[in-house]
């Protein structure tokens, strides 16, 4: 028997064993909705289920009693006896047909017409959709022309949905014929007779596998951390004792307890993959009864989660992945008028980040229907119309988590029927998880699923503050660095926010100490924990680090979460319960310390109310009129405190000598006043081992708040005006002055030509959809490739850019042969060349510098792609420039 | 350990009872229902959570299951034991977690009638009041009985 099957049989057998015992239980309590949810879901399910694997006599049967819970949910119809023994009678009906299958493999034949006809009409009759009575002519799953098994009356319904007919069709016999493509010829499975009801036997395939229950299992794992603990004393006494008979039976104890603990960890554990396995089938039978094209791509199916997580994932994964095959992605001809390729994609993606485990699933199809979603949520009732003008975008995407919302325009057996949306995210909210979601009108739909790493095991890095030890993610730490007051690497500190020079990067420091209001300690020799928390790096200050270890990550109890730091808790192999450090809150936290420090108290209000993952830090100053400038922390290298008189002025420019180079000095506005003596604060910027100094007037803060211009600016050298720490700043555009020093450094008296032309080369449409109209609203002209030989093509024919844009990872010819090809030959070398890719590690980058280009933006890091995007371009259309001069005049 | 139980012979089997797990907290007598009580013992090493919520004492490892462990001098806004004093937990069961009650000494298992139960004082300060469910006058003075779900129902700042 077919695996997928088999695994229905096990699935459903224990379901209808839940529905027999809840609706007994709904019908003595007839008012309370959370019974009324699990049975209306569980029957869904089941329905879901059986369309897919083409079983429509069963699907038929749990429609037909779905349609009854749903009149009850909606309270059209009253719980009588009566209409709860139907149910249980179609129950009964489904656990006969689930006998039969078990040992024929397949569905029998036959008809429940009767059954549903009951139902129906008490349902009432003719407000039952058409799909449910189609069992009633088409009998057997159906085979498409490749053998493929296909859900009769999923045939059905496309082919309604491609004939433009909404909604019921009251007989069968009005249904539309089935699309050309697939042909419906009896099916090859008959079964001897009706199911044998009376008889409905317990379903052998429930015992055949084991479930545990995870209680059992998370119990065993409790005792063995016990016997772990034990273990280690003996040892220990062991240790102290030295040669004795105890010696090698205690080792053969500890080899064995190790191996338990492997066991019964892994035994936890597993691949996201087993919850991917059917989806593939899945698609694939909606492709052919569809006739769409659809491909489905999975990433990371190696991904660990815990057995628990994971089942509760899984249905969700699943429904996701049907929505955005039935609903999101268009037919091809809908495709290719819409200038997208014929084939649709659905890409799953799951991976580790920052201490969470995120599922991507993503589909470049339709995307969400805005206006849909509006008239819908006013027309159910969950908002008023004047409550949703009012709302953006985002806002109003949520609407589809709210229950009993479904956009379907029409009740399918696939999904779509207000059981979808709400039903994924309240399984993922009940382990702890978020989902988010992201759609663009005709390009696609982004679900992210962001999964705690409870109970995941996870490498940490054991580090102490006064006198305490904690944990942090590995994951989220790059480096360690040893700091002390007679080393080269020292804290120091602006106003009063501390920073580490760490290679001609300013490292904003969080003091854990500090963080957590502890005990300072005497200890002046410390170590900064380099984390990165997202696209945020920053330095944890701790006293002492010790070692990695593995560990069980349990969550903190209840009245601990309103505590931001922590991800959880643990206990050492030596026993002792120690915290686990959340970094992301600690950055959060640190900007709300160093904003509150800000002499004005505003600042706390605004740094509070920003989004953790959104901030950026800046650095805040004086120049010019004295109006407050910020400039992201990121860009800046060092801060200096000239000595006035040691700078000089040569051919008009201010320069100063450092390390034996000359350093342009560069003044935010022409008016500058240059100081005679006294000391000159420098902003210094540097760029691929050339420095530049921006002259201020002051170094105000450092502060860390979301990157949110308000106000563009025509002035040059300012992106414009935002709200930092509460306060109106200008943004500083930092190319502006790169460019004014550069070009003056080289004295490059050729004009500069303004950028026009840019060519766009990544094997994604997805990515190249959403990269091309942002540089098009930059007011580029975008020609795209789908890989280097492509490129490599454009430029056989002649074609000239301003800037290349390229992935790194492409079939064909990948991103780093691609600049190395264009470095290498004369038409392209000058071209400046970006890379935009999703590894972005400093390895990547490196390798990415190596083979010839630029700039290096990260993919991954979507709310600042724009800003990073259009900066890459402007710096390395400069860097490409002096490259050029400079090579020119050598 | 003192999990050595007595029966106060006050109270033998008598229907109307009801049996409570007593301890000391700054001199006063308080008690749980012994149904709720999981564990009583002398924590060894109680790790410090800071940043946490004062009540919050920190965390214990009670068999390789981590147990909060509730200040309860803090929690009843009791003053501060004098340092070095040692204490005593007493382990108890809400909402399906565990915490313990980190008090000064922990006393008999009493049987105490109905009758000898009374409503909580008005005067009582609104603090305990939310948590004492009731008052018992006992041969070793009045007893608060203390309401195990609503003194675990600590609010946190999200």
């Amino acid at each position: 028997m077919d695996d997928l099957l088999q695994e229905f049989l096990a699935e459903t057998t224990e379901s209808l064993a839940v529905l027999d015992v809840e609706l007994v239980r709904f019908e003595r309590e007839t008012s309370d909705a959370t019974i009324l949810g699990n049975i209306f879901r569980l029957m869904h399910t089941i329905k879901g289920t059986c369309g897919f694997l083409g079983l429509p006599r069963l699907g038929a049967v749990a429609h037909a009693g779905e349609n009854i819970l749903g009149k009850f949910r909606d309270g059209e119809l009253d719980v009588t006896p009566r209409a709860v023994t139907l149910i249980l009678k179609a129950i009964d009906q489904i656990r006969g047909l689930l006998a039969e299958m078990e040992t024929t493999g397949a569905e029998p034949a036959g008809s429940d017409e009767e059954l549903i006809g009951e139902i129906n009409a008490l349902a009432g009759g003719a407000a039952a959709p058409a799909v449910e009575l189609a069992p009633a002519q088409i009998t057997g799953p159906n085979f498409s022309e490749d053998g493929f098994p296909v859900a009769a009356e999923l045939l059905a319904e496309v082919a309604e949905a491609m004939n433009q007919q909404i909604i019921a069709q009251p007989e069968p016999a009005n249904l539309p014929e089935p699309p050309a493509a697939v042909q419906a010829p009896e099916p090859a499975p008959t079964a001897s007779a009706a199911p044998r009801e009376s008889e409905a036997k317990e379903s052998a395939t429930a015992t055949s596998s084991i479930r545990v229950n995870v209680d059992v299992i998370e119990n065993l794992m409790t005792l063995i951390s016990e016997l772990v603990l034990t273990r280690n004393q003996l040892l220990q006494t062991q240790r102290v004792q030295k040669d004795n008979e105890f010696k090698v039976p205690l080792q053969r104890l500890s080899h064995i307890t190790s191996d338990l603990q492997d066991g019964v960890t892994r035994m936890r554990m597993q691949p996201i993959g087993n919850a991917w396995n059917k989806l593939p089938r899945i698609v694939r039978d909606l492709t052919v009864a569809t006739g769409k094209k659809i491909e489905l791509t999975m990433q990371g199916a190696e991904t660990e989660l815990d057995r628990q997580v994971l089942e509760m994932i899984k249905d969700p994964l699943t429904h996701m992945v049907r929505n955005s095959a039935d609903h999101g992605i268009e037919d091809g001809a809908r495709r290719l008028a819409a200038g997208k390729p014929e084939t649709g994609i659905i890409a799953l993606n799951a991976y580790h980040e920052s201490g969470h485990i995120f599922i991507r699933i993503a589909d470049d199809g339709r995307g969400l229907d805005l206006e849909r979603i509006r008239q819908k949520a006013i027309a159910n009732g969950l908002a008023t119309e004047a409550a949703i003008a009012g709302m953006s975008e985002q806002q109003i995407l949520q609407f589809i988590f709210r229950a009993g919302f479904s956009t379907a325009e029409k009740v399918t057996s696939v999904s779509g029927r207000g059981v979808g949306m709400d039903v994924v995210r309240t399984n993922i909210e009940r382990i702890g998880g978020t989902i988010e979601l992201s759609s663009v009108a005709g390009r696609g739909t982004t679900f992210l699923i962001k999964i705690p790493l409870t109970l995941a095991i996870v490498a940490a890095l054991i580090v102490e503050a006064s006198g305490q030890r904690f944990a942090i993610p590995q994951l989220n730490v790059v480096e360690l660095v040893g700091v002390s007051d007679r080393s080269d690497a020292r804290i120091e500190t602006i106003n009063t926010s501390p920073v580490l020079r760490l290679r001609d990067r300013l490292l904003p420091l969080v003091s854990l100490r500090g963080v957590l209001d502890m005990e300072a300690c005497e200890n002046r020799d410390r170590f900064v924990v380099v984390a990165q928390v997202g696209a945020q790096t920053f330095g944890i200050i701790v006293d002492r680090v010790f070692d990695t270890e593995e560990i069980v990550v349990k969550p903190v109890a209840p009245i601990l979460r309103g505590t931001r730091f922590y991800v959880g808790n643990t206990i050492l192999g030596d026993g002792s319960v120690i915290m686990i450090l959340d970094p992301n809150g600690l950055s959060s936290a640190a900007g709300q310390i160093e904003a509150a420090d800000a002499a004005t108290g505003q600042g706390k209000a605004g740094a509070a109310d920003a989004q953790a993952g959104d901030l950026t830090s800046f650095l805040l100053f004086r120049t010019g009129s004295g109006e407050l400038k910020a400039i992201p922390l990121e860009l800046v290298s060092r801060i200096e405190s000239l000595d006035a008189a040691s700078i000089e002025n040569v051919g008009g420019r201010h320069v100063v000598q450092y390390r034996q180079h000359l350093v342009p000095l560069v003044p935010f506005g022409d008016a500058h006043q240059w100081k005679e003596s006294g000391k000159q604060e420098t902003l210094v910027f540097s760029d691929n081992g050339r420095s530049m100094g921006l002259v201020v007037d002051e170094v105000v803060d450092i502060v860390r708040d979301r990157m949110a211009i308000e106000l563009s600016s025509a002035r040059p050298g300012l992106l414009g005006s935002a709200i930092i720490a509460g306060k109106a700043v200008d943004v500083v555009d930092v190319s502006h002055f790169l460019t004014q020093a550069f070009t003056d450094w080289f004295e490059i008296t050729a004009q500069h030509k303004p950028l026009r032309q840019a060519l766009l080369v990544d094997d994604s449409p997805f990515f190249r959809n959403l990269v091309a109209p942002l540089l098009a609203s930059a007011n580029w002209k975008v020609t795209t490739a789908a890989d280097g030989i492509e490129a490599l093509k454009l430029r056989e024919h002649g074609h000239q850019f301003d800037v290349i844009i390229s992935d790194i990872e492409m079939p064909n010819m990948d991103g780093l042969a691609l600049a190395g090809a264009i470095r290498n030959d004369p038409r392209w070398s000058q071209v400046p060349l970006i890379a935009l890719s999703s590894h972005a590690t400093k390895d990547d980058m490196d390798a990415g510098h190596q083979a010839g280009f630029d700039e290096y933006v990260a993919k991954s890091d979507q709310t600042h792609l724009p800003e990073n995007l259009t900066r890459a371009v402007r710096l390395a259309s400069t860097r490409a420039q002096a490259h050029f001069e400079l090579r020119r005049a050598s | 350990m003192s999990t050595e139980t007595l029966v106060s012979p006050a109270g033998r089997s008598e229907d109307d009872a009801d049996v409570f797990v007593t301890f000391t907290v700054a001199g006063q007598l308080f008690g749980v229902p012994v149904t709720r009580v999981q564990d009583i013992l002398i924590p060894e090493e109680i790790a410090p959570v800071p940043g946490g919520p004062p009540e919050v004492r920190g965390l214990i490892n009670l068999r390789g299951r981590i147990v909060t462990v509730i200040d309860m001098r803090r929690h009843l806004s009791l003053p501060k034991a004098d340092a070095g004093g040692g204490g005593m937990c007493v382990t108890v069961e809400s909402r399906g977690e565990s915490y313990t009650l980190f008090v000064d000494s922990v006393g008999d298992v009493i049987t105490l009638p109905r009758r000898l139960r009374e409503g909580n004082p008005a005067t009582l300060d609104a603090v305990w009041r939310n948590m004492a469910d009731a008052v018992y006058r006992t041969d070793q003075g009045l007893l608060v009985a203390l309401h195990v779900d609503r003194l675990l129902a600590i609010e946190t700042e999200a």
